[in-house]
């Protein structure tokens, strides 16, 4: 698939069928030969945001490989969903090693491939926020800087889920975890804390870093396809919503995380080399509270107009400096 | 060390820098970089965790790899430590033996490596350098045989800075000796597989009963890989234990690593005297050998275990496990830690050591050369001043390494 822009002559929807597409723009997810690489009878829970976003980036990236793929994941829960012993969910060949070290396991797979010479295998490692925000930082670093050829794949929801939904550098200000409960003088975690790793990974200057969302496939499955066209160290952030740690009804996985790209919560951009070079533009944009008000750990916050604002000064800062509003200013 | 582990044609090595270890690993990249050791990659990464890390995935994805630490680097990767013989992968790494802080000390003890005994993982200790180059060749052997990973435990300084004339084998006989490395399992997209799976109740029990049995087999595989080893380079130097003049002896010495060279001049001395003084020293801590232990033990009149290390809470690290061996005899078994953050063990001191536990002069736990006017006066000090603090510092200031006028 590429990513040519198609204009349907739709209204009242973002999501224009594959079927009305010409069958080589159409997604890898709408093709039968889909590779299924994450497959049915796992235990994620419904709705579950995680096991959308690593279905769609690995059967990509299966695709752009052409089946020729080795991950390497951190401990979390798209690790415990997948393999409970002894069954396994994964169709490619896996290793779980530890919490925060799938960047460096991956680094070691992909020097035994080199040395082996078999440079058709290509290697992802892949984890949660909390695995490589966090505990995995020092090896995705690591990795980052010594160029290895590994595509790592953060499934972004903003917190640990898995060990029962605590604070971790990726949950936004103001939203309700086990270790940042609305109570006090200062509800929720805490504003003006946290970093972006896609920013960090860009002062790498690693050949490319994006961001996506699983709310746009497309976009999502071209930028994997690009990031596997590309050797050295590569970084890709996915938006999964986790109905269960953010308290909203597993239906709505994907409005939700529509929501947050559209309102500038969430920056969907992509870069090469520490330059951006393309960012999505919002096209209806989104008032930070409608976003905040589909879920509970924000419920605090639309009852004090303080932190409500200090969230929308996120979302213009974010529209502002990823340059998220098209020059017309989207379609309010 | 660093020739020895490439004739055995390591495909990916590890490194990162701590003492005592460096200069394996930094000559290990020369090899790689000069191009002398081809078909090998050699990565420069940010952390001991992450060496091991790299070398987990490496060694999974079917390649022979290698890494080297120390001390706080062994600490530092401990999760992986555990990690990579539950995996059952066969990686070899050396440990430069060294004390474990605070307080901060780069000197030798084995402290570091007792702390992973129980991680899963063979454990050699080479005594002489030119065992740490014999074990370093059949560690890969051993390694691969079994599908465990093996740590060879070289005295820090003593047997990582030594210079000595050493016989290196020649590439031909580690090649007919070590055979390229080829995986039960590998991830392979031909043939995908999932590795590192959780486990729950109904499972673990068994899964680690099965890393203690390949242990108990590794107590078979270890002595027959020396002697094939033997048979090839001509010389004894793998295997569980040895022997040192230890057959009519009513005192042993056990111990293990460099220390035995000193402790057999002291035994030679004594034995001129006529004194029935031996030494047995443990090569393989683990799996820990038990039955021999048992046997060379049995018809001495007592036992002494000679350590550097320290269960804290406890006494002798060693000593316990050879108690455990020793069950059954009735022969006094003493411990005794030595040699802890570097200090040197001297003949004079062994002398009178052994002079004292020839006639049963020892408590059941003994430090060699402690400096009891040292500690008394911190332990009074202690006693005065109640409040929580660090104890490192005064006893500096006491010792003299520190100028007390600045201090007190």
């Amino acid at each position: 698939m590429t990513d040519q822009q198609v204009k349907f002559y739709q209204t009242g929807t973002l999501t224009a069928g594959n079927r009305l597409l010409d069958s080589e723009l159409r997604t890898v997810q709408a093709t039968i030969d889909r590779s299924n690489s994450l497959d049915s009878g796992h235990r994620a829970c419904q709705g579950c945001g995680e096991a959308l976003g690593a279905r769609y980036a690995i059967d990509a990236a299966m695709r752009a490989t052409n089946n020729q793929l080795i991950a390497a994941n951190a401990t979390g829960c798209l690790e415990v969903f997948t393999t409970p012993y002894p069954e396994s969910a994964w169709r490619i060949p896996w290793i779980h090693s530890l919490f925060g070290n799938a960047s460096a396991v991956a680094t070691g797979i992909a020097a035994a491939l080199k040395v082996k010479g078999e440079n058709n295998v290509r290697v992802i490692a892949q984890g949660g926020d909390g695995g490589t925000t966090d505990i995995g930082f020092g090896c995705l670093s690591g990795m980052f800087e010594r160029n290895d050829d590994v595509l790592y794949i953060c499934y972004d929801n903003q917190g640990y889920m898995n060990t029962g939904v605590q604070r971790s550098s990726a949950t936004p200000g103001g939203a309700r975890t086990a270790t940042t409960m609305p109570i006090g003088p200062e509800p929720g975690a805490d504003f003006d804390k946290g970093k972006s790793v896609p920013l960090i990974a860009m002062a790498h200057n690693i050949p490319y870093v994006a961001t996506a969302s699983v709310d746009r496939l497309h976009d999502l499955e071209a930028k994997v396809q690009k990031a596997m066209s590309i050797r050295g160290a590569r970084y890709l952030q996915i938006f999964v919503p986790c109905p269960l740690g953010w308290g909203f009804n597993p239906a709505s996985t994907i409005q939700i995380a529509r929501m947050a790209v559209e309102s500038g919560l969430f920056p969907v951009f992509e870069a090469e080399h520490g330059e951006i070079t393309a960012s999505t533009k919002i096209r209806r944009k989104v008032q930070v509270e409608e976003y905040l008000k589909l879920q509970r750990r924000f419920a605090h916050v639309l009852k004090n107009p303080d932190q409500l604002q200090k969230v929308q000064n996120i979302a213009d800062s974010n529209i502002r400096k990823f340059g998220l509003m098209s020059s017309a200013g989207g379609e309010e | 060390m660093a020739e020895a582990v490439g004739l055995c044609r390591p495909e990916v090595i590890c490194a990162y820098p701590i003492t005592p270890q460096t200069h394996i690993v930094e000559d290990l990249g020369v090899l790689v970089k000069g191009g002398q050791l081809t078909d090998c990659e050699f990565i420069n990464v940010e952390s001991e965790f992450a060496a091991l890390s790299v070398a987990i995935g490496s060694s999974a994805a079917g390649a022979r790899t290698y890494t080297a630490t120390a001390s706080q680097g062994l600490l530092f990767m401990a999760e992986a430590v555990y990690n990579a013989s539950g995996l059952g992968l066969p990686i070899v790494m050396t440990v430069g033996n060294r004390a474990i802080g605070s307080p901060i000390n780069i000197w030798n003890d084995q402290s570091d490596s007792m702390s992973m005994r129980d991680a899963g993982w063979i454990q050699l200790f080479a005594e002489t350098n030119q065992q740490a180059i014999d074990v370093h060749i059949q560690a890969f052997k051993i390694a691969e045989a079994l599908s465990m990973p093996v740590m060879v435990c070289v005295d820090g300084f003593i047997l990582t800075h030594a210079y000595e004339q050493m016989d290196v084998p020649d590439q031909e006989q580690v090649d007919h000796f070590l055979p390229p490395f080829e995986p039960r399992q590998v991830l392979d997209p031909a043939d995908p597989i999932s590795i590192g799976a959780m486990v729950g109740p109904e499972a673990f029990t068994e899964v680690r009963y099965i890393a203690h049995h390949k242990q108990m087999q590794a107590l078979k595989v270890i002595p027959q890989i020396a002697e094939q080893f033997k048979g090839i380079f001509g010389r004894d130097s793998g295997g569980l234990i040895s022997t040192y003049r230890a057959d009519d002896a009513d005192t042993l010495i056990v111990t293990l690593g460099s220390v035995i060279g000193t402790i057999s001049d002291v035994i030679d001395e004594m034995r001129d005297k006529g004194q029935k003084i031996g030494a047995v020293t443990i090569r393989s801590f683990r799996p820990f050998p038990l039955d021999e232990i048992y046997e060379a033990l049995k018809n001495t009149r007592r036992v002494v275990v000679f350590e550097k290390c320290l269960a804290v809470g406890l006494g002798g690290i060693v000593a316990s496990n050879v108690r455990m061996a020793h069950r059954g005899l009735t022969s006094p078994v003493y411990a005794v830690i030595g040699g802890l953050g570097g200090r040197p063990i001297t003949r004079a001191s062994l002398r009178e050591l052994f002079e004292k536990a020839m006639i049963d002069d020892l408590e059941e736990t003994t430090f060699l050369d402690l400096k009891q006017d040292v500690v008394d006066h911190e332990m009074d000090r202690e006693e005065k001043f109640t409040r929580p603090g660090a104890i490192a510092e005064n006893v500096l200031r006491q010792i003299g390494v520190v100028d007390v006028a600045k201090t007190t």
